[in-house]
């Protein structure tokens, strides 16, 4: 057999994980695997302008297609810029194999030029990481970061390998098979559990699912939609669960927690069984733990053991692979209606409708999102950043595309929606992919705007522009005595650095314009950007303050708004 | 929730970093580690990790599952309310002169230790045991003029027949969702 480079083995490795797109950025120590990259032309390389974003594209991408993001930078800097991506991946489980360049193996430890000791810094933010020091580990290493990033919960996996190994001659051997001592999730729900769960459900008068990210990761929203119905059980799903259940079902609910539905948060109180499937229990979604839930048992499925009691105690634990446990679990549930209690919620939702949008000539964020979510079709994806945006844009999700909600949930990361939304439209080239943009979030990873001209990737962002960090400044009126610090920013003109990006650019600030740009948008074959001049001051409600119970929620404002005071810059 | 020390023995693979990650799972969730020890085990390429952490039943619960994640633990278990032998070894340098060389050798023969090192004017000794019996044979020493203390921290192993935590097969995911089911999980049984 011939000897190749450590550089051409990681790349047929990539080739036989069927890697189809690299997010990546060149520098010093990955240059040999840039040098090797020509010879794989179906391996499509996708340069970002800075290595965070390479991770959150390879993030969104890996949501959507449900194969692991592959990421490449360079040693040092290069990879210190990937932590807060990777650290965005960790907390929504999401699959990426990152391979960063190190300097080569005799500096390492000797302070190199761009040296970081990227493994060390990573530790608690991956499901694993090695550092790879022959070029014969190169295959098995990156055979087994595929099989941990991509197999029971997922996560990013970090492999660090020095220039001089990617330059060294080995045999090419990929691994049959990878084989781990320490690591064998189970996949299987235990089978009495399963029967104690179908037993609960089957004496259970109230009960609800909360169906997360678990749901969308192991593509079982058929499976859920299939209990759900046989059981007549509503279902809630959490942030990152939308998208799992049909939003236009009856027996969806929306999301809960703390700017959740109200009517959700109201029925959790009231439940007698919650079915936590595939979702972690977040404190944004219980709030004060002490007040959850407090007349409901409660059934955890989940493929992670330590989720399982971590925030709630659970009744009836099932370890395993959502999709299975589903399987194993219809069947020996009984069709079930439960009239009373759906009237129940019924009524709350009459009373507290959470989200009805003011009729007013003012230009709403709410009214845009929804705009953009009734004139998109059924086929279009959606990327949020993080803050207000981002609840309106969870709120107002009601579509039935499975998986086709993309947001940074765990972590938070303003930034995310830019990288994001360009992974997703790698993704999906031919479908709508939207991206919702803060616009304090925007101008963290503006740069990448190039890329849509680059690699001809027709994204259509609206910054809710609303000249404020959104959030920051409704916590600040609500909880810090109205005192907006820091909150106002000069701003480009994103309309004119859309242009200079070779990005169509629009500017709306009439709510009679919103419609007619919005098709303009959509029909409009590139990139566009829609800068939405909205209200400036709209908080986000329904609103569990922070600190308190579900019970707690308010669904309109009702906090004494503190009297105005001028933005401190 | 009542804080209590607690002992735990994992099997990790024999990796360079292995350590770093564990420490910092510990640390990550505000734990304290009392005494920590690693050496070969009877598998080649893995060794045994004995740790002594404080804290309540279910923190130290939450925190070993976490540890479970962490690739190269091929298993870990808390030993705590099992049947267990444990030992550490410490050395003690004590000031000696021959004028109470024999009240010294005297305190080390009653606790079983030994003399390792003579001076003219210090004495070395070897005292293995649970850490009361360390603490006690150090308390009685140290008027003679303590000069150094090393101390290994516990090691344990589960008695009878039993292996505290031994490798599963690597086909062995059976047993790790053996008792997932029964009730509130267990650490070592549930993972």
């Amino acid at each position: 057999m011939t000897k190749m480079k450590g550089a051409e083995i990681i790349l047929e490795c990539l080739r036989r994980e069927g890697t189809e797109v690299i997010f990546g950025y060149p520098g010093g120590a990955n240059l040999p695997m840039y040098d090797a990259l020509h010879k794989y032309p179906d391996i499509r390389h996708i340069l970002v302008r800075h290595e965070q974003c390479a991770a959150h594209a390879a993030d969104a991408y890996a949501r959507i297609t449900g194969k692991a993001g592959v990421v490449w930078a360079t040693s040092g800097p290069g990879a210190t810029n990937l932590v807060t991506g990777i650290a965005n991946a960790w907390m929504d489980s999401v699959p990426l194999v990152c391979i960063t360049g190190a300097v080569v193996s005799w500096l390492i430890g000797r302070d190199g030029f761009q040296e970081a000791d990227i493994t060390g810094i990573t530790i608690p933010i991956v499901k694993h990481n090695t550092l790879v020091l022959d070029v014969e580990d190169i295959a098995p290493a990156i055979a087994e970061a595929f099989h941990i990033a991509t197999t029971g919960r997922p996560g990013p996996v970090l492999v660090d390998i020095p220039r001089d190994v990617q330059q060294q001659l080995a045999e090419f051997q990929y691994p049959e098979k990878v084989e781990l001592a320490g690591y064998q999730p189970t996949t299987v729900g235990h089978p009495q559990q399963v029967k104690k769960a179908a037993q609960l459900i089957a004496e259970s008068e109230r009960p609800l699912i909360l169906a997360g990210h678990g749901v969308v990761i192991a593509r079982a929203a058929e499976e859920l939609q299939e209990l759900a119905e046989r059981a007549q059980i509503p279902v809630i799903t959490t942030l990152l669960g939308l998208g799992g259940f049909p939003g236009s079902h009856e027996l969806f609910m929306g999301m809960p927690g703390m700017h959740g539905m109200y009517w959700n948060n109201m029925a959790i109180q009231e439940a007698d069984l919650l079915i936590g499937i595939g979702m972690r229990f977040d404190d944004r979604v219980t709030g004060a733990l002490k007040d959850f839930a407090p007349k409901a048992k409660i059934i955890h499925i989940d493929i992670d053991p330590a989720e399982i009691s971590k925030n709630v105690k659970t009744h009836v634990p099932i370890v395993g692979d959502v999709k299975k446990v589903l399987q194993q679990l219809i069947p020996q549930v009984q069709p079930l209606r439960h009239d009373a209690w759906r009237r129940w919620i019924d009524d709350m939702r009459r009373d507290h409708p959470s989200i009805v949008i003011p009729d007013t000539e003012r230009l709403l964020p709410q009214y845009v999102i929804k705009k953009i979510y009734d004139l998109s079709g059924p086929k279009a994806y959606y990327v949020t950043g993080v803050g207000q945006h981002q609840m309106w844009a969870a709120q107002f999700f009601w579509g039935d595309n499975p998986y086709s909600f993309v947001t940074s949930g765990g972590l938070g990361t303003m930034g995310f929606e830019v990288p994001a939304a360009i992974g997703a439209q790698v993704a999906r080239p031919h479908d709508t992919v939207w991206s919702f943009c803060g616009d304090g979030g925007f101008q963290m990873t503006m740069q990448e705007l190039a890329l849509c001209t680059e690699y001809e990737l027709p994204v259509k962002f609206a910054i809710i522009n609303n000249h404020y960090l959104g959030m920051v400044r409704q916590w600040q009126d609500l909880f810090y005595a109205g005192n907006k610090q820091s909150v106002r920013m000069f701003q480009p003109d994103f309309v004119k650095l859309a242009e200079s990006m070779g990005v169509t650019g629009l500017r709306v600030s009439d709510k009679a314009m919103v419609q007619s740009s919005i098709e303009a948008a959509l029909q409009h074959p590139g990139a566009v950007l829609i800068d939405f001049q909205v209200e400036d001051v709209e908080d986000c409600y329904p609103m569990m303050p922070p600190g308190v119970g579900l019970s707690e929620t308010v669904d309109q404002p009702k906090f004494e708004r503190q009297p105005e005071r001028e933005a401190v810059r | 929730m009542s804080s209590r020390l607690h002992t735990i023995v994992a099997l990790v693979e024999n990796r360079p970093g292995v350590l770093n990650k564990i420490a910092s799972k510990w640390r990550q969730r505000g734990f304290n580690i009392e005494s920590l020890t690693v050496g070969h085990s009877e598998v080649p390429g893995l060794s045994r990790m004995t740790f002594t952490v404080d804290g309540a039943a279910h923190d130290i619960e939450q925190v070993t599952k976490q540890l479970y994640k962490v690739i190269e633990v091929v298993k870990i278990s808390d030993v705590t309310d099992q049947e267990v032998v444990a030992r550490e070894l410490a050395l003690i340098k004590i000031s000696s002169t021959k004028d109470n060389r024999s009240a010294i050798i005297e305190i080390v023969d009653l606790f079983r230790a030994k003399i390792v090192d003579v001076a003219a004017d210090a004495l070395s000794i070897e005292a293995t045991g649970t850490e009361d019996k360390i603490d006690a044979i150090v308390r009685l020493l140290t008027p003679y003029g303590l000069k150094e203390l090393v101390r290994t921290g516990r090691i344990a192993m589960v008695r009878g027949a039993k292996t505290t935590v031994s490798a599963p097969s690597v086909n062995g995911a059976e047993a790790r969702h053996r008792s997932a089911g029964e009730g509130k999980p267990q650490v070592g049984s549930l993972i």
